[in-house]
């Protein structure tokens, strides 16, 4: 099936999330959408899908225009959709969720479900692609990547010519990245054309047969897949990339903050950090390395006040663990949380009003009755221009922030009080490279006036940039603290958990209740992915991990050039506010 | 994610909590206790008094079983016994939790059963608890609260909050009273009722659907707007002119022939209105069609992730009005078996049947099984506190009417733990 896209234009107030885009896909080919995030990908690929109405423009299927209304016109037109977020129902078995909205039924009124009939169909389907999955399994016990796979199984199911896969390498491990290369090339060997849609410059040369990349709602150029990283990297940035960040080499300080014997449980009441320790001294950033869900989350939320927890964390001689989040914060910790849309930003609130956030029971932000107004207004005012948050003024709300800005906003909070220690959980994730640069900036500015960093981020390019020296975490034990100079390979051996405490790790680690025995994931030591988040550099080491079709992996020839993919995940709620600064 | 971490305490998925353990254990020695000094030594069960048990329905026909007597003090003290052992057990070791489920049954159960030894209690063997009497004032008791909660269940399935039933029952029972009276015939009136639920369903999902009010406010407001309007039309309609707008006749008892004859429970169970089956092949029904059918797959998945449901081209928002409808309708059938039950409707004549039907969605953990089973738990409490106020407790009768509500509470809260309610029950569904 041959796609077109005329000329498609939508905007959302006065912002042009896509202008006058033409895209073709051809039958059998994997077609790459390349471009930041707020580029206006997703946008487009959700006026393709029927869930978004385009301004003007057609949509162009084997010669014939086509208007899609709803998902069901583009389902029926052979177009299948795999979200970002997965569109299954996580009580619901593998089958339930595959047969859902064309059930197979007898009994004619009834709508008595053959659900017989709906098993052999799914073990056909998966059978035929190379897609193993148990139709019983509920999704929520799945691995993320066997989610995926039912995703794509259920737009197999529908007769699918056209797979837009939607950042789908953004939640997988390196492992999981390269089976699903796999998948798609096996898609495309049976004549159905896939649209991946990415910002990671080495997955785009490692699988597409064509790259268009997009630019602020543009069409900005085609590319062959044997383009230089760098270059593709400026085509979609629209400048020279400098993605190198600066910092002299300096001797840490004196033993800052000391984590000692530290374990902390998650929601399912699983040990997820497991007799930590370590010593961040100041002037000095220790970067936290490590796939998703090894535990990171649940470190920094320890060291933070947000989680209960066994063992000791001091900072300067004062104990963090047992103290409240506000003691915590008094005791001079600066937080970056990971996820600032859930925990950094009051949305509605305006810019002013989140930056005086933490402090707003204290002098100069009011004290315990009232708010002083005028000093709220005056903070927001300075750190608008001091940390160059693009917005109309500091009483803009910080929903209508792009994510790079609202990021701004959540550093700015941060640093604002001179931290005695500053803890950052994925700083740049989702931001433009603009924004990260200079949050990197500030970061490192942190470390060379003698305060003490903890970075913790699963994008390991991010972690050897800004470290002086990293601690990889696998299944809640540091596996070991290197240098930051060392080779990714040899940092993606140890997130895989190939320290000398592997073995012992293996044993003790509850993480992995969570990994079927049945996943058909080929490594099967690879931890769980939980959230719905990236770690996108990790995709580097994928060879260096024992996986089966590690050989394969066309990733390693990026590795030389010194680039950095643009930024991880894109949150879907700021992809149309996300163009306003660019 | 990680605030949602912070709201679940980390402890919940741990086998069980050493707080809860004791607790849980604490409280069933205190049962115990409270059973043994209050009612197996107390003055009431002194002087040799025997319990009599009436195990004949008066009202109906059927073969007369004699009554069963025993000595009240020595059975009830071996039931507080054995509370205070199970309490003990609990303490002192870390049960697997089948165990643990079946202890506190075991607990409840005989604590129960004390109250009862210790109520039909009397030197002279002139007090006596008809045991059918109070199974039938049970299923009585049940029916408009399986009605109402199955039509809660269909609701928030779907994802939509129905904290209006008890509004539906109300208007329900008013209609079935209303046109039951003009037509002289009763069973149009029941047509009428649940015509009039299902009216009040589409108003509730009109408001929530549509315009996206908040659906717990907004099923309060229609509660007192049903109230309001029935309140209103019955003083100012019905107490004026009782015989020609407020009086249908009462349901028939229908008789299943052998299985009526069965020892105690028969007249109970198979000698009763039609409403009665009707309601017990409902909660059949709407439970085969939510795990067997089409329809029930599309409603979880509505009530579960309606956006994954609407990208598989199922029509959500279509789906939750007629769902929401197809609940008002139950709950209007449950209020028409509230009015046909007396033959006449009375104001506020719910009496927060409503509000228990709806814990009963939640204690039922959103099955109608599990509906029908807490509606049975809340429908016993409310009979034995009927059937026990006649026989001169010490404890205040008003006092006594509370039980229902107090067992409620104690359901929701303390046995249950946390139950996973559809994950977009209650949350609007926006397309795009």
């Amino acid at each position: 099936m041959r796609l077109e896209l005329r000329g498609i234009t939508k905007t959302f107030g006065s912002v042009a999330a896509n202008s006058a885009i033409d895209l073709t896909v051809e039958p059998g080919e994997i077609h790459c959408l390349l471009g930041e995030n707020g580029a206006g990908k997703s946008t487009l690929m959700n006026i393709l899908y029927g869930l978004l109405s385009p301004d003007s423009g057609e949509i162009v299927v084997d010669g014939e225009v086509r208007e899609f209304t709803s998902p069901g016109d583009a389902i029926r037109a052979g177009i299948g959709m795999v979200h970002q977020h997965f569109m299954l129902v996580p009580v619901f078995t593998v089958a339930e969720n595959l047969v859902l909205g064309h059930e197979e039924s007898r009994g004619g009124v009834l709508g008595w479900l053959d659900r017989r009939k709906a098993r052999q169909d799914v073990v056909e389907v998966s059978a035929r692609y190379g897609l193993p999955v148990d139709p019983d399994a509920l999704v929520e016990d799945l691995p993320v990547g066997v989610q995926q796979r039912v995703e794509i199984i259920k737009a197999l199911m529908r007769d699918a010519q056209v797979l837009i896969l939607d950042e789908p390498t953004a939640v997988l491990t390196p492992q999981e990245t390269e089976e699903l290369f796999t998948v798609m090339r096996g898609l495309k060997a049976a004549g159905k054309s896939v649209v991946f849609i990415t910002h990671k410059l080495r997955e785009v040369r490692a699988v597409a047969d064509r790259i268009t990349v997009i630019r602020r709602g543009k069409v900005v150029g085609q590319a062959d897949p044997k383009t230089g990283v760098r270059e593709l990297a400026s085509l979609m940035v629209g400048r020279d990339v400098r993605l190198v960040v600066e910092k002299e080499p300096r001797e840490p300080g004196a033993v800052a903050l000391s984590v000692r014997g530290l374990s902390v449980r998650d929601d399912r009441g699983q040990l997820a950090v497991d007799d930590v320790s370590f010593d961040l001294h100041a002037g000095e950033v220790l970067g936290i390395a490590g796939v998703q869900g090894n535990g990171q989350t649940e470190l920094v939320e320890a060291i933070t006040g947000l989680r209960p927890a066994q063992g000791s964390a001091e900072l300067s001689g004062r104990q963090l663990i047992g103290a409240s989040p506000r003691t915590v914060l008094r005791m001079g910790v600066g937080h970056i949380p990971e996820d600032r849309q859930h925990d950094g930003l009051v949305p509605d609130f305006s810019i002013a009003e989140n930056l005086a956030l933490d402090e707003a029971d204290r002098a100069p932000f009011g004290n315990m009755l009232m708010l002083d107004l005028d000093a709220i207004a005056k903070n927001g005012a300075d750190r608008l221009a001091e940390f160059d948050i693009r917005a109309e003024s500091a009483q803009t709300p910080a929903a209508a922030l792009s994510g790079g800005n609202q990021q701004k906003v959540v550093v700015a909070r941060a640093l604002q009080r001179d931290p005695a220690l500053l803890v950052a959980s994925q700083p740049t994730r989702g931001v433009d490279v603009g924004a990260m640069e200079f949050i990197h900036k500030r970061i490192i500015e942190q470390r060379d006036a003698g305060k003490p960093v903890l970075i913790v981020s699963t994008e390991l390019d991010e972690i050897t940039a800004l470290s002086d020296r990293i601690a990889v975490m696998y299944r809640g034990k540091i596996v070991d603290i290197v240098p930051s100079d060392t080779s990714n390979e040899e940092l993606g051996l140890l997130m895989a958990g190939g320290g000398a405490e592997d073995a012992a790790a293996d044993e003790a680690a509850p993480v992995s209740d969570a990994v079927p025995v049945s996943d058909a994931v080929p490594s099967a030591a690879e931890p769980t992915e939980t959230a719905e988040t990236a770690e996108p550099a990790a995709a580097e080491p994928a060879d260096t991990v024992p996986a089966p079709r590690a050989a394969e992996s066309p990733v390693a020839e990026a590795e030389a050039e010194p680039v950095r993919d643009a930024t991880p995940e894109e949150a879907p709620a700021e992809e149309s506010s996300e163009t306003a600064d660019e | 994610m990680a605030v949602a971490t912070i709201a679940t305490p980390a402890v919940l998925a741990a086998p069980e909590t050493d707080v809860r353990r004791r607790s849980a254990g604490l409280t069933q020695i205190v049962l115990g206790v409270v059973a043994l000094f209050a009612f197996g030594l107390g003055s009431r069960t002194a002087h040799g008094a025997s319990t009599t048990f009436g195990l004949t329905l008066i009202s109906k026909q059927g073969t007369k079983v004699p009554d069963w007597v025993f000595p009240a003090r020595p059975v009830i003290v071996a039931l507080a016994l054995v509370c205070v052992l199970i309490g003990a057990a609990r303490l002192a070791v870390q049960l697997p939790r089948g165990w643990r489920l079946a202890g506190t049954s075991v607990v409840l159960f005989c604590f129960t059963f004390a109250f009862m030894a210790w109520s039909a209690a009397d030197p002279k063997g002139g007090e006596r608890l008809i045991i059918p009497s109070l199974l039938n004032s049970m299923v009585v008791a049940a029916v408009p609260l399986v009605l109402g909660a199955l039509g809660g269940v269909v609701g928030e399935r779907s994802g939509v909050v129905n904290v209006a039933i008890e509004g539906q029952l109300l208007f329900g029972g008013f209609m079935t009273a209303l046109v039951g009276s003009t037509t002289h015939n009763l069973f149009i009136g029941v047509i009428a009722g649940t015509l009039a639920g299902a009216l009040m369903g589409l108003l509730l999902a009109v408001l929530a659907i549509r315009y996206l009010i908040e659906q717990v406010v907004l099923g309060v407001v229609l509660n007192l707007l049903a109230l309001g309007v029935t309140g209103f039309l019955y003083k100012s309609l019905m107490q004026t002119n009782q015989s020609s707008y407020n009086s249908v006749s009462q349901f028939d008892s229908f008789r299943i022939p052998g299985l009526a004859s069965i020892w105690v429970v028969g007249p109970v169970l198979f000698d009763q209105p039609l409403i009665i089956y009707v309601t017990v092949f409902l909660v059949v029904l709407v439970h085969l069609g939510l795990f067997r059918t089409r329809w029930g797959l599309r409603t979880r998945a509505v009530g579960e992730h309606p956006a994954a449901a609407d990208t598989v081209g199922v029509k959500v928002l279509r789906l939750r009005y007629r769902n929401v409808m197809l609940g008002g309708a139950f709950a209007g059938l449950g209020g028409a078996w509230l009015v046909g039950n007396v033959g006449n409707f009375t104001e506020a004549m719910t009496n927060g049947k409503g509000f228990i039907a709806l814990a009963a969605v939640i204690f039922g953990r959103w099955s109608p099984f599990g509906a029908l089973a807490a509606a049975g738990l809340f429908g016993f409490t409310a009979a034995l506190a009927d059937q026990t106020s006649s026989l001169q407790l010490p404890i205040p009768s008003d006092l006594l009417s509370t039980l229902p509500y107090v067992a409620t509470l104690f359901a929701v809260a303390g046995l249950i733990g946390r139950v996973r309610a559809p994950a977009a029950d209650g949350k609007p569904y926006i397309k795009g």
